[in-house]
């Protein structure tokens, strides 16, 4: 949809920013015990979901194959069926990838719960397998706690993070003297001053699709201070917090363009790109798309900052994925040779640079060459560098994670149209009461 | 009658047939056992078990069944399916028979117009509702545009739960329409013209011409296009998941989408075959319905002739 090809500029400033790497880099794997070759031959399967994750290891793959001589053959699928697919195939039992992409606040708790992944725990303390830069420390906290089962086994390695922050539209703010709203009571009262119908401009705009809004609504529940489970793991989302929180979602909305109730990412980002909304709140990871000069009208005017805060805390909805290996697979250490090739420094940074996504390991975040090749603005990087502390996991970690997004989804958007948040809440924690309690059975 | 010529020429045996034809029979039968019922009585047993993707299964009797009716998604599915049924049957019979009859009459380009109708149909569904999701779009579609020319406000079309379903009949209908006048344009070309000028002759009008003449003689093709439309109707997933996806909230969610985000999304397949055995049986009660009714029919026209 967008344009994501890296300009001239930008592979400019990258290679400079890989020549440094490269010279920091080589040596350390130079001395490490790692020995590249050894699975030399070796042929991987990956299955990746498309976007621009997928769009990174693909385009530098061939430098994996030459330093190591492991053949890789990969395919993108769009995320779904990715899901899909690689469900059923490790549910068989003989999947026909090595190494595979999820989405962690999705996938983590079903996979974790059926088994599927290999264990890399010992992996990463070997030094013969594993470069001296790559330790779990490096990880934010939000990775190791997505990688990590409640054992503390490490089940693949975190390799990109999204946080939620709000985008403005600063021309309009200009234009109505307005400054970034600190908590969400001011934002919906800026999104009710800025929202100016006749001229198709609203104040805000933000996931209104059932299941989609999900990943929004839980922004507003965390800062409500809403928990997901409690102790027993039980599901809290019809609590007080809760019913808060929709109240607040709803004003937003009420300043969102018509038709809000069924808009994905995608409407959203349009209708920003388009001049029409003044406030979004979404993953860092749509940056790009709004500052591209062919599908966006707002280039260079956007600010970016923290989603406001609500009564009882200010936290930014985090959700991420990463890539592990197949427990069935039996190439598990080229595959992770692989792994670790895909979450490194050089793959890291030009993920970043080219907006793609944001890397788990503060050492990249945190490398002044690194930042250097960033080409979004520096707001942007640090709204991102801003989020990832007051981050916090935006789902729930349970299994049916899709009958959650769907049922709470389908709760709040009907509350959109005028439905009672209590009841439409009450209503769908009735339901999936019963689906959680199924699938935390153990036997 | 060539072959029992030869059979006495050669002397056989009269009853030499039945057991040696076995061996014939047994390659169809195999095909039907293995892809329709075996999967068949596969989904009942799938349906009569707990059985999650990647967890064990367990046999849990008729709990999947005990499950529907207190699934309020699962109810609303089926009264979605069964008012987006009725619609895209009743209102496709309706404007095609229009259409066959306006198209009957004689007009110059009459080819081309019939051929520009029939246009929609030969169109892929998804790409059809990609268009069309543009189309209702609120602020930048072209529905609400012409809305604006006359005067009318904007509508939210599939963007709110009360005109969701309406909207998506409104695409169905367009796409389906000329495949009923197709079918009735052919039983009017049947329709003898005997009946016409005697009617003329006796100062009919038009309307009247339709209702007596017209409609009766081609009642049984419009029951061909209605079980056609039934069919197609319920099994419709392409448009309304391309569109809407069972949205907004669940307010456009049909069995069969409902169906898929169990079984595909969910992965919780007993349940999902157990849904799809009722579907089963709803649909084969309502081709029953239908074709009890075209009993009824001619059971009338035989009393009414008589």
């Amino acid at each position: 949809m967008f344009d994501r090809r890296i300009s001239r500029r930008t592979v400019l400033k990258g290679s400079v920013a890989a020549g440094a790497l490269a010279v920091l880099g080589r040596p350390a794997q130079a001395q490490s015990g790692v020995n590249w070759k050894k699975y030399a031959g070796t042929k991987l399967e990956v299955i990746l979901a498309k976007g621009p994750r997928g769009d990174n290891l693909q385009k530098y793959i061939k430098e994996f194959t030459d330093l190591t001589g492991i053949q890789v053959e990969s395919e993108q699928i769009p995320e779904q069926q990715q899901r899909q697919k690689a469900v059923i195939e490790l549910a068989s039992g003989k999947p026909s990838f090595d190494v595979i992409h999820l989405s962690y606040h999705v996938q983590k708790r079903q996979f974790e719960k059926a088994g599927w992944l290999a264990n890399l725990s010992g992996f990463i303390k070997d030094p013969t397998l594993t470069a001296p830069d790559l330790v779990e420390s490096d990880f934010s906290a939000a990775g190791l706690k997505y990688a990590k089962d409640d054992k503390g086994q490490l089940l693949s390695l975190p390799w990109s993070v999204d946080y939620f922050i709000l985008y403005y539209n600063k021309e309009i703010f200009a234009k109505a003297g307005a400054t970034v709203p600190k908590t969400l009571d001011e934002m919906n009262a800026l999104a009710q001053k800025l929202t100016d119908e006749k001229a198709g401009i609203f104040g805000y705009v933000g996931r209104g699709l059932k299941n989609a809004n999900m990943t929004l609504w839980t922004n507003y529940f965390l800062n409500y201070g809403g928990e997901f489970l409690d102790a027993k793991g039980n599901i809290l989302t019809a609590g007080p917090e809760a019913i808060e929180a929709t109240k607040s979602y709803d004003r937003s909305n009420k300043f969102s363009p018509p038709g809000v109730a069924g808009f994905n990412w995608m409407e959203s980002l349009a209708a920003f790109a388009q001049g029409r909304a003044a406030m979004w709140i979404d993953g860092v990871g749509w940056a790009p798309g709004v500052e591209n000069p062919n599908s966006s009208r707002v280039v260079g005017k956007v600010g970016y900052a923290m989603v406001p805060a609500g009564p009882k805390g200010q936290y930014s909805a985090t959700y991420g994925d990463g890539i592990g290996i197949a427990a069935a697979s039996k190439n598990k250490e080229a595959a992770y040779l692989l792994c670790q090739w895909v979450v490194s420094k050089q793959q890291g940074a030009r993920l970043l640079q080219a907006g793609g996504g944001v890397p788990f390991r503060n050492s990249i975040l945190n490398d002044e060459g690194v930042r250097k090749g960033v080409t979004l603005p520096k707001e942007w990087f640090q709204s991102v560098i801003d989020a990832g502390k007051i981050s916090k996991l935006g789902l729930p970690v349970i299994v049916p994670v899709a009958e959650f997004r769907d049922l709470f989804g389908a709760a709040v958007t009907a509350t959109l149209a005028g439905a009672d948040p209590a009841a439409e809440l009450k209503k769908a924690y009735d339901q999936f009461v019963p689906i959680l309690e199924r699938s935390e059975k153990t036997s | 009658m060539r072959e029992p010529r030869r059979d006495n020429s050669t002397g056989l045996p009269q009853r030499w047939g039945a057991p040696s034809y076995w061996p014939f029979v047994l390659p169809a039968m195999f095909i039907v056992l293995a892809v329709i019922v075996f999967p068949w009585i596969f989904t009942v047993w799938m349906s009569l078990h707990e059985w999650k993707v990647g967890q064990p299964t367990i046999f849990v009797g008729l709990f999947n069944y005990l499950r529907m009716p207190k699934d309020p998604r699962f109810v609303e599915a089926i009264w979605h399916t069964l008012l987006y049924t009725a619609l895209s049957v009743i209102l496709p019979l309706f404007f095609g028979t229009l259409a066959a009859v306006v198209f009957h009459q004689k007009f110059p380009l009459r080819g081309f117009m019939r051929g520009l109708y029939i246009m929609p149909m030969m169109a892929t569904p998804v790409a059809i509702a990609l268009v069309w999701t543009m189309m209702f779009h609120p602020q930048l579609g072209v529905l609400n545009y012409l809305l604006s020319l006359v005067g009318i406000p904007p509508q939210l079309w599939v963007f709110h739960p009360g005109s969701v379903i309406p909207s998506l009949v409104m695409v169905e209908t367009w796409q389906w329409s000329p495949l009923v006048m197709l079918i009735v344009l052919g039983g009017l070309a049947a329709i003898p013209t005997e009946p016409y000028e005697s009617a003329l002759i006796d100062g009919a009008s038009f309307w009247q011409m339709f209702r007596f003449i017209t409609l009766p003689l081609i009642t049984p093709f419009l029951f061909i296009a209605g079980m056609i439309r039934l069919i197609d109707a319920l099994k419709s997933f392409d448009i309304i998941f391309a569109i809407t996806q069972g949205g907004p909230g669940n307010a456009s969610e049909t069995i069969n989408l409902y169906l898929y985000s169990v079984a595909f999304v969910y992965y919780d397949i007993g349940y999902g075959s157990a849904i799809a055995l009722v579907f089963f049986v709803l649909i084969v009660v309502l081709a029953a319905v239908m074709l009890q009714m075209r009993q009824r029919m001619h059971w009338n026209e035989a009393m009414g002739g008589a």
